[in-house]
């Protein structure tokens, strides 16, 4: 508790805490918050720029800029964090399994696990789209079925350190249930180790979903998204380079929020996983993790 | 009898938080004599040793005087205190198994201390160590130094520090508690060594403990810390037998009784002694 | 040693083949019919049953799917991957060099990252707290939150348009690697020189730090203890960096028209190119394997601890 109220002190923490938030609720309520449609063509108003009207110009259609940037919150902030929540999800539910009953279970899905993290994460995500075909969908959907694996392997780690617990054999011994010491005592305990690592890929994964979105994989023509609006931007590129600036800022702005809370995070939570004992294998964990995380940003 | 250390005024902070560690102790150390630092953890018996070699972390630091032999050591530089280190002042860590680079053979770290206090060449080196280190019954002391630290045990690697220690020939040895990691054999084993070498060397020491079995058997005087605060000095026999601080009477209650153990080992070598 | 090397081998095997027999599988998972697309993209109007049927025959797809697994690990041993759906060209011809420009740009970025991050890693531990350090890590965490692409952008407008200096995309000379380069020196430096300077810090916690200091040693003999044990964790981490970059360069590639695997793949998706994406997948994870195995053994043959422990 004591830590948390550090946390208020921190400026930079509460600044990217309220810019998380603001973006959060422009996304969810974007027909309300956002000025014109964005879909919406004036091809007088061609690369048209700020006026009171359109806060942030218009783009090569006319289009809003701004209204854009705000419904592009809903694909590149809140979609990605709902592919988060179900890969965590997923992650946590067989890594929680695996640590807890260890044996054949644990070897049986760390195989799985093994077989899916071969494949270096873009490499996947491309096959599936490759099979999939192109579309935001598809993305959200390889991303879900390649990120599990890696945030169940990390979780597994943390649970192994708490099923050895006294209390956890201590419950056992008295004749209570598997699923009632999972969800009594190991699930709370490995969750700031659970939202540590889910907050430190939140951000990169914002930066590879948009990086699909750009290479034209992701989102088409005409819905808005930020990578998608980059992508149109690029083609103007010589011509017209402001057009980058505003969507790349908004993605620098939000993903560095992210960042930083998820670094604040980590401070006050100081979850186990990351100074384990065994330093060599924690350190190795800690890495693979960011490295699988980051990816390909 | 002339003292070979003594702290005066020394005290020890916390920069970082001005958490006074340690606020005044004063002490010394009489040639040729053991005197044992005891009390419990967090008393500030490790970081008063730490101070002695000047080797506290960044954020801490001290004040007030610590002369060896004469010598200001906090009036000295940094380099000038580095060459004290290992040849004058020797320190024994606990953690024996950690105390070595674990990518390096042993041998390594034996190499580079003796070549930057003496400068010995190569041969020289493993002739002096191989004799000191078969002196504290290691066997194969070749085979020793090409062995990497973890594939040797805590007694092990605590025998070849006291095999440096005893090539280095310092004047004072600091043993901060060289026996609370190892297994009860290998504590007596250890313990056996230490009271060989200041019979050998006739040299000075510090000996850290919160095992006062030990101290009795190893120390001449004794000084009780609690809190960072000297509570009781005196020589061991006045200790043990009339003690003063109430402090002081309740360690002794306590860790005696726990120590029963291990003085029915010990006590094999008090006959032998007697 | 040498029975360490086997062992970590003969792990590696059915995971090579686990991961062959996942790739042939994943194409059949696609919604659309291979044959379809082979006409489709050979530019055919009327597409009959009979077409279909021939086509499918072609392409071996009238055989079991064991058979035609097998068949296909066979030939892929020899590098024969089939041929593109779109080009009709074989697949290795196009893979292949596509692979090898990958590599070379692979390489080099992979080179820059472990120098730079070594450079700052140690620099900023041994100066931990200090302005060096906090500023080198302040930049790192901006860059860290910046979408590569954009950063390529920015580069490319500034360096190539503005100041005219170096070519905006292609392969031509050295030049043309300056910018790919930095890019994505600049996304992946950050994560390995964050790992060296915690490494680093915690080596220097370490006790055997505190009895070399004890014992009289130079800073400098120490420095180069922690330095050696940094870094031994740190290079089988380096060494699985080539994969993952290898097969991360898919941005960058594209918008420096780098005649990569990764324009290659997107392009290859884009016209659903089964055969391509297929040896694509192969490729990189075979190589993925391969890098971790490897790297496994030089960790066991620098740490003498984890050798013994398997």
């Amino acid at each position: 508790m004591k830590q948390l109220q550090n946390v208020w002190q921190d400026k930079v923490a509460v600044l990217s805490l309220s810019i998380i938030t603001v973006t959060t609720v422009a996304g969810i309520f974007a027909p309300f918050v956002a000025p014109h449609d964005p879909e919406e063509v004036h091809m007088e108003l061609r690369f048209a720029s700020a006026s009171w009207e359109y806060l942030l110009g218009n783009d090569h259609l006319g289009r809003c800029i701004l209204s854009r940037l705000i419904y592009g919150i809903r694909p590149s902030m809140l979609w990605v964090f709902a592919a988060l929540l179900l890969s965590v999800s997923i992650g946590s539910i067989v890594g929680v399994l695996a640590g807890y009953f260890r044996g054949k279970t644990d070897a049986f899905l760390m195989r799985v696990c093994d077989v899916i993290l071969s494949f270096p994460g873009y490499v996947m995500t491309l096959a599936i789209i490759g099979i999939l075909g192109v579309g935001f969908e598809n993305i959200i959907i390889a991303f879900v079925l390649i990120k599990w694996a890696w945030f169940a392997r990390i979780i597994r780690t943390s649970v192994m350190q708490y099923a050895e617990a006294d209390y956890v054999k201590f419950s056992k011994a008295i004749g209570a249930s598997n699923l009632g010491i999972m969800i009594r005592h190991i699930v709370p305990v490995t969750l700031p180790d659970i939202a540590v690592i889910s907050s430190s890929s939140f951000g990169s994964m914002i930066l590879q979903i948009s990086g699909f979105s750009f290479l034209g994989l992701g989102i088409q023509a005409p819905e808005a998204e930020w990578g998608m609006m980059l992508n149109e931007a690029r083609e103007v590129m010589f011509s017209r380079p402001e057009m980058m600036l505003v969507p790349g800022l908004t993605i620098v702005i939000v993903v560095s929020a992210i960042n930083y809370l998820s670094d604040t995070l980590q401070v006050v939570l100081d979850p186990k996983l990351m100074t384990s004992s065994h330093k060599l294998q924690g350190l190795e964990t800690a890495s693979v993790v960011k490295l699988e995380g980051k990816a390909g940003a | 009898m002339t003292n070979i250390l003594e702290v005066k005024n020394l005290k020890i902070w916390d920069s970082r938080n001005e958490r006074v560690i340690v606020p005044n102790s004063s002490f010394h150390v009489k040639q040729g004599s053991c005197l044992a630092i005891v009390g419990e953890s967090g008393s500030g018996k490790s970081v008063t040793c730490k101070a002695i070699m000047r080797l506290n972390k960044a954020g801490i630091r001290q004040s007030g005087d610590i002369l060896l032999r004469g010598i200001n050591l906090m009036e000295l530089s940094e380099q000038e205190m580095r060459k004290k280190r290992g040849k004058q002042l020797c320190m024994i860590l606990q953690s024996s198994m950690r105390a070595f680079d674990p990518s390096c053979v042993v041998g390594v770290h034996l190499q580079e201390t003796l070549v930057e206090h003496f400068g010995w060449s190569r041969e020289e080196i493993t002739t002096k160590m191989k004799n000191a280190m078969e002196s504290v019954r290691l066997k194969n002391p070749i085979e020793v130094m090409n062995t990497y630290p973890h594939q040797l045990s805590g007694g092990m690697l605590q025998r070849v520090m006291i095999a440096l220690t005893i090539v280095l020939e310092p004047d004072i040895i600091i043993a901060d508690e060289p026996t609370t990691a190892l297994d009860t054999v290998s504590q007596f084993e250890v313990v056996e060594q230490f009271r060989q070498l200041r019979e050998r060397m006739g040299c000075s020491m510090i000996f850290i403990s919160h095992d006062l079995g030990i101290v009795k058997l190893m120390a001449d005087d004794v000084l009780v810390m609690k809190e960072g605060e000297i509570v009781e000095n005196g020589t061991t026999q006045a200790i043990f037998s009339e003690p003063q601080h109430t402090y002081t009477r309740y360690l002794l209650s306590t860790k005696l009784a726990l120590n029963q153990h291990f003085k029915r080992i010990m006590g094999g070598v008090s006959v032998a002694e007697g | 040693m040498g029975s360490y090397i086997t062992k970590r081998l003969l792990i590696s095997i059915p995971l090579v083949l686990v991961i062959s027999f996942v790739t042939f599988g994943f194409i059949h998972l696609s919604p659309l019919d291979p044959a379809e697309v082979v006409l489709h993209s050979q530019g055919i109007p009327t597409i009959t049953d009979e077409l279909l049927a021939q086509t499918r025959a072609k392409l071996g797809m009238d055989q079991p799917f064991l058979t035609r697994y097998l068949n296909w690990v066979v030939s892929c041993l020899q590098l024969d991957f089939g041929d593109s759906y779109v080009t009709g060209k074989p697949v290795w011809s196009m893979l292949g060099p596509a692979f090898l420009h990958t590599l070379k740009l692979t390489l080099v970025s992979t080179f820059a990252i472990v120098v730079l991050s070594i450079v700052l890693g140690v620099a900023c531990a041994l100066n931990a707290g200090k302005w060096v350090d906090k500023s080198v890590r302040g930049i790192s965490f901006c860059l860290t939150s910046m979408p590569s692409y954009w950063l390529a952008a920015l580069l490319i407008w500034y360096f190539s348009v503005k100041l005219d200096l170096l070519p905006t995309s292609g392969m031509e000379s050295y030049k043309s690697y300056i910018l790919p380069v930095i890019v994505i020196t600049i996304s992946y430096a950050g994560i390995y020189f964050r790992m060296i300077r915690s490494s680093m810090l915690s080596n220097m916690n370490e006790d055997y730090v505190l009895y070399a200091r004890a014992s009289g040693l130079t800073e400098k003999k120490i420095t180069m203890h922690i330095l050696r044990n940094s870094l031994q964790v740190s290079i089988s981490v380096f060494c699985m960096a080539v994969p993952i970059i290898l097969g991360s360069t898919v941005v960058v590639e594209n918008i420096f028209a780098w005649p990569g695997l990764g324009t290659l793949s997107v392009k290859s998706i884009l016209s659903r190119d089964f055969p391509i994406i297929q040896a694509y997948v192969l490729v990189l994870a075979v190589s993925f394997i391969l890098f971790n195995t490897v790297s496994d053994i030089i960790n066991a043959a620098l740490n003498p601890k984890l050798r013994d422990g398997l």
